[in-house]
């Protein structure tokens, strides 16, 4: 783990994993995207039933992300792993993106099917709450002009809101639930449409990945940039 | 009283009194958002009953966050909170005790109210009391979130706009229990609401001093 916090060697890595993780994702989402178009109308759904293949890996990438930020805020607080702050920090607007992916995906299958573009059933409301702890964490990082205690600060918010996030799970299933119950892995969902699912939650995860990596080397070049121009100065 | 604990407790309690009316500030908040609430969806008092628990609920929620910067904000800007990090007591006893004052000067007060607010909202004497009892045991954990958000964002000049943000979604179960348990006393069912609350209050009020000091230790650092 530490043979990688090194921002050089994951310079080095992650510049050599790259163009694969992009190449893969580009090849997975678009056969996903192919194989999503030939299924056959569900017997409920209708044509509908195609919007999962886009809406439930956003929703599975969205709260995986909120793990990340999670670990990694735990690495940072605990073992001041160097590289593990910037990987928080640029995982956030990711997570945000896909969680608000989820919610408008989730309101355009709900139009057909529930008759309104907002249900306050208990999982959209608990994605909509989830969007606002992205939203907070981000703005806590960007209103701390001090990056080390902005680093620290986001830290203990991000434990915070992941100790918290079961709770409110709970709470909003409690309050009230008209979601249809989860099907993956109780082995109700036709293989026909499985595959394609399978193949989008893998496209969207090497997607994510992608991105990341991305948005951590541009830190880090960022850094080295600013490092230079003190040192010049 | 005595003991570094209780003097730190009564010093913040009379600042809370004397400082430009803390506590009557937060109560004249409540008492508005209730009064603006009617004006907004009607006076039909059999509406407003059914949504006085969650109103009242969310106008208490938001009362108590108005005063959350008087927790950290003030000592951090005048200094003396580095003279209360030299005490000898520790940094998570003085959030604790923080904690506390902010609750007996915010929390109590506005659970103190409610049942009057109630009255103007045609809450039934059940309805009432249910609203009572889960102000009483939920205000302490939206003081405990609260604190936490309070010590995140002390060093910001504009925290008061990021504290909600931070601090409102971290609250939604309590919010969730506590307008259950009214709307359960109505319905003449016990749906476990005031226990889940009890269980979230306990939880918030014994974590958040940990926390809090956390980040109190490293505002202070540097």
């Amino acid at each position: 783990m530490f043979r990688y916090a090194n921002p050089a060697m994951f310079m080095r890595l992650s510049g050599a994993l790259l163009p694969w993780v992009c190449g893969a994702a580009v090849i997975a989402l678009a056969a996903g995207l192919y194989l999503g178009f030939q299924v056959p109308p569900d017997y409920q759904q209708g044509m509908t039933v195609t919007i999962m293949f886009v809406h439930v890996p956003a929703a599975i990438v969205a709260e995986s992300a909120y793990g990340l930020i999670a670990i990694a805020s735990l690495f940072s607080l605990v073992w001041r792993h160097p590289l593990a702050d910037t990987a928080a920090r640029a995982a956030a607007p990711l997570g945000a993106v896909f969680t608000a992916l989820g919610l408008i995906t989730g309101s355009l299958w709900g139009r057909p099917m529930w008759g309104a573009y907002w249900v306050w059933d208990a999982r959209l409301t608990s994605f909509l709450l989830l969007l606002f702890l992205y939203l907070g964490y981000i703005a806590l990082w960007n209103a701390i002009e001090d990056e080390a205690r902005a680093a620290r600060a986001a830290a203990i918010l991000a434990l915070i809101g992941a100790v918290n996030l079961p709770i409110i799970k709970f709470s909003v299933d409690w309050w009230n639930t008209l979601h249809q119950g989860e099907s993956i892995l109780s082995g109700k969902i036709a293989p026909v449409f499985l595959w394609p699912l399978l193949i989008m939650a893998l496209a969207y995860m090497l997607l994510f990945a992608a991105l990341w990596m991305v948005r951590i080397r541009t830190e880090i070049v960022n850094r080295r940039a600013r490092g230079l121009m003190q040192r010049t100065a | 009283m005595s003991g570094p604990f209780a003097s730190l407790l009564s010093r913040d309690l009379r600042l809370a009194a004397r400082s430009g009316g803390g506590a009557a500030l937060a109560l004249a908040f409540f008492a508005l958002v209730a009064t603006l609430v009617p004006l907004g969806v009607g006076s039909d008092l059999h509406l407003l009953s059914r949504i006085a628990g969650g109103v009242l609920w969310v106008g208490a929620v938001l009362a108590a966050l108005l005063s959350l910067d008087r927790l950290y904000q003030g000592d951090f800007d005048d200094g003396s909170l580095d003279l209360i990090a030299l005490s000898p007591l520790s940094l998570e006893q003085v959030a604790l005790a923080k904690l506390l004052a902010h609750w007996l000067s915010t929390g109590l007060p506005l659970t103190l109210l409610s049942p009057l607010l109630a009255l103007l909202f045609g809450l039934s004497g059940q309805g009432t009391w249910a609203l009572f009892v889960s102000l009483l045991i939920g205000t302490p954990a939206v003081s405990a979130v609260g604190a936490i958000g309070a010590s995140l964002t002390l060093s910001l000049k504009r925290g008061g706009l990021i504290l909600p943000l931070i601090v409102l979604p971290l609250l939604a179960p309590a919010v969730i229990f506590g307008a259950g348990a009214v709307s359960g006393a109505l319905d003449h069912l016990s749906n476990g609401a005031l226990g889940l609350l009890s269980a979230f209050s306990v939880a918030a009020v014994l974590l958040s001093p940990f926390a809090a000091a956390a980040c109190v230790r490293l505002n202070l650092a540097g």
